[in-house]
């Protein structure tokens, strides 16, 4: 029998398949769908401080293989997730819970992770790259200095593991992920949305009401597979690769890139049991090529 | 488990240029279906994400679903033929709550019609249907068949009652007593039917349009804003509507 399961900083995970923050609402309603006790885990929506309402709709513009988003963090704050949602979770599914936080300021994440620490949550996922909202976000993540001061001080606070999302609206996506690492994350996760817009020509005005969003879907996806490429080869903390996954063969060409998980996002939008496929389509790849153990596919990469 | 399907279509017609009308076959959706639920279609073509269309009527065996081509989506499905496969997710959404041996008013305008045509059924209910010119209107039989007091309006008066199906309404709310409305349409009438019956006290559920992702309620890309304050203020119209008390948004 092939063996699925990974290790993630320190975490077992039954097979590589998580799911991307905000995506996935907290699980409740893909769970219809798909039991949430077949993914190795799944990504919660981003929390913040203090409940947030969100950005007016539209909130979302279809492009090209893909859609552009402007949710604006809209959650129920992370308190409410600690003490009520985080509990129910972990009474009623058998998955490993990966929480994912944005915050304006050092203080408020450290806060937030300490917060998060006292719960069941098996990872912390520190966004520090939503283009969707004003302050903080977007300006931490694109930064170095100020990633590696802000990961200093939130692992003072955190006693989980401490993942930071990377944003693909850099020019230097390795010198971030440097950065995490020197401030001693436990892991990177990427790619967060690339910023974008669309506009309606009729009116002449952008069709989200946030004006722009954050582009994902299989549109992202050479883009993620080419910075996951990029991080596994300048970081030794393990990777979460994202960005338009539509199949098995996708997680598998993130993970031959160097992820060690790998995220399934708007892909679900579509399929909502693409979880499903996914494994199936592992499976065969692993026997097709003769592969016992998924993780000797990570970072098998050979440049031409 | 709730799953998608893949139905066969079974029956296609073109009511007027552009608007369609189609019956699928999918026993497990038409029993689970509710009057104002919503289907999430996957079309085809180049695009990506499924599209949402109200259900408009079900058999034991079969739905119905009525659309009008809007832009590439619509194209492509418009372009089906019977005996190709759709791929479908539903049914989705809170749909509208009847009340067994209520009097209510039933109002749509232009494609908000569709999604009436299996609640005119089950209420006693006056109807009143707007659409802007003659040959837009459709589905008059339809709507004859499922209920005894049907006025169709058009805006121009080139057929059935001359002027908005809101002043239709709004004259016979004058002479009867209604228990509640319900009302499907362009937002110009959603916000009139709103006021209408805030102003009179009477109960009224509104059926919303916004653009949307997931369709389950997991995304929250297809929010409407409410009068809560703080995360309640935006909820999703996926899953919490696309029927709402119409005291609770603000259009
Ligand atoms: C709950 C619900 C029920 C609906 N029921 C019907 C129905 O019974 N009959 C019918 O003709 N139409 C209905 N609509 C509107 C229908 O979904 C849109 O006309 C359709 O999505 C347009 O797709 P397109 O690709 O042709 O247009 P495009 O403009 O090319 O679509 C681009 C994107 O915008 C979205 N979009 C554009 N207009 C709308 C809209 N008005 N509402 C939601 N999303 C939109 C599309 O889904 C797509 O993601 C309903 C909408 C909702 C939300
Ligand atoms: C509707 C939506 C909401 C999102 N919300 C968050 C969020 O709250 N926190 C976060 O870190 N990333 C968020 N993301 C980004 C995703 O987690 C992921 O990085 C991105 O969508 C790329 O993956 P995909 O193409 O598979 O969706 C969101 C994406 C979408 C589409
Ligand atoms: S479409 Fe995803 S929450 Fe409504």
């Amino acid at each position: 029998m092939a063996n699925l399961e990974v290790e993630y900083c320190g975490v077992k995970f039954k097979n590589p398949i998580v799911t991307a923050s905000g995506t996935f609402g907290f699980g409740y309603e893909y769970n219809e769908y798909v039991s949430l006790n077949e993914y190795g885990g799944f990504g919660a929506k981003g929390l913040t401080r203090q409940p947030r309402g969100g950005n007016k709709a539209p909130r979302i513009a279809e492009t090209p293989s893909g859609i552009l988003n402007s949710v604006g963090l809209q959650n129920p704050g992370v308190e409410v997730f600690a003490d009520v949602i985080m509990p129910d979770l972990a009474e009623k599914f058998d998955t490993n819970v990966i929480a994912n936080m944005s915050g304006n300021t050092i203080e408020e994440y450290a806060e937030m992770a300490e917060i998060l620490s006292d719960t069941d949550v098996a990872v912390i996922e520190m966004n520090i790259s939503c283009p969707n909202v004003k302050h903080g976000g977007l300006a931490f993540g694109t930064n170095a200095a100020v990633v590696e001061e802000l990961t200093k001080e939130v692992k003072k606070k955190c006693k989980k593991p401490l993942v930071v999302k990377l944003s693909p609206n850099v020019t230097s996506v390795t010198d971030i992920a440097k950065a995490a690492e020197a401030g001693g994350a436990d892991g990177v996760s990427l790619i967060n949305t690339l910023l974008g817009m669309r506009i309606d020509i009729n009116t002449r005005r952008p069709i989200l009401a946030n004006n722009t969003g954050g582009l994902s879907g299989p549109a992202v996806k050479p883009v993620a597979v080419r910075m996951v490429h990029e991080v596994y080869n300048a970081v030794k903390i393990p990777i979460i690769g994202m960005g338009g996954v539509m199949s098995g063969d996708d997680v598998i060409e993130f993970m031959i890139a160097g992820a060690r998980l790998v995220a399934l996002g708007t892909g679900m939008f579509v399929k909502p049991d693409l979880i499903l496929d996914v494994k199936r389509d592992i499976l065969a790849y692993m026997d097709r090529f003769g592969i016992e153990d998924i993780n000797d596919i990570v970072g098998t990469l050979e440049l031409n | 488990m709730k799953k998608t399907y893949n139905c066969k279509l079974i029956r296609k017609e073109e009511l007027c240029p552009g608007i369609f009308d189609f019956e699928i076959e999918c026993p497990e959706m038409a029993q689970a279906a509710k009057t104002g639920q919503f289907l999430h279609i996957t079309c085809g073509g180049s695009t990506f994400l499924r599209r949402p269309i109200s259900i408009c009527d079900t058999t034991d065996t079969t739905l119905r679903f009525c659309f009008q081509v809007k832009g590439e989506g619509t194209k492509e499905l418009s372009l089906r033929e019977v005996g190709d496969m759709i791929d479908v997710m539903g049914p989705l959404g809170h749909g509208f709550e009847t009340v067994p041996g209520e009097k209510t008013v039933v109002i749509g305008g232009g494609i908000g019609t569709f999604p009436l045509l299996k609640l005119a059924r089950e209420t006693d209910s006056a109807v009143f249907l707007g659409f802007r010119t003659k040959e837009l209107v459709v589905m008059e039989d339809d709507f004859k068949a499922a209920s005894g007091n049907v006025t169709v309006c058009t805006d121009d008066g080139t057929y059935g009652y001359n002027g908005f199906a809101i002043a239709a309404m709004g004259e016979y709310l004058l002479e009867n007593k209604v228990d509640r409305i319900f009302c499907c349409g362009p937002t110009p009438m959603l916000k009139a039917v709103k006021q209408i019956a805030e102003y009179r006290d009477i109960p009224c559920q509104l059926s919303l349009e916004q653009r949307m992702g997931c369709g389950i309620g997991a995304c929250l890309t297809c929010v409407c804003e409410t009068k809560d304050e703080g995360m309640g203020k935006y909820k999703q119209v996926c899953s919490c509507g696309p029927v709402f008390d119409s005291k609770e948004v603000v259009l």
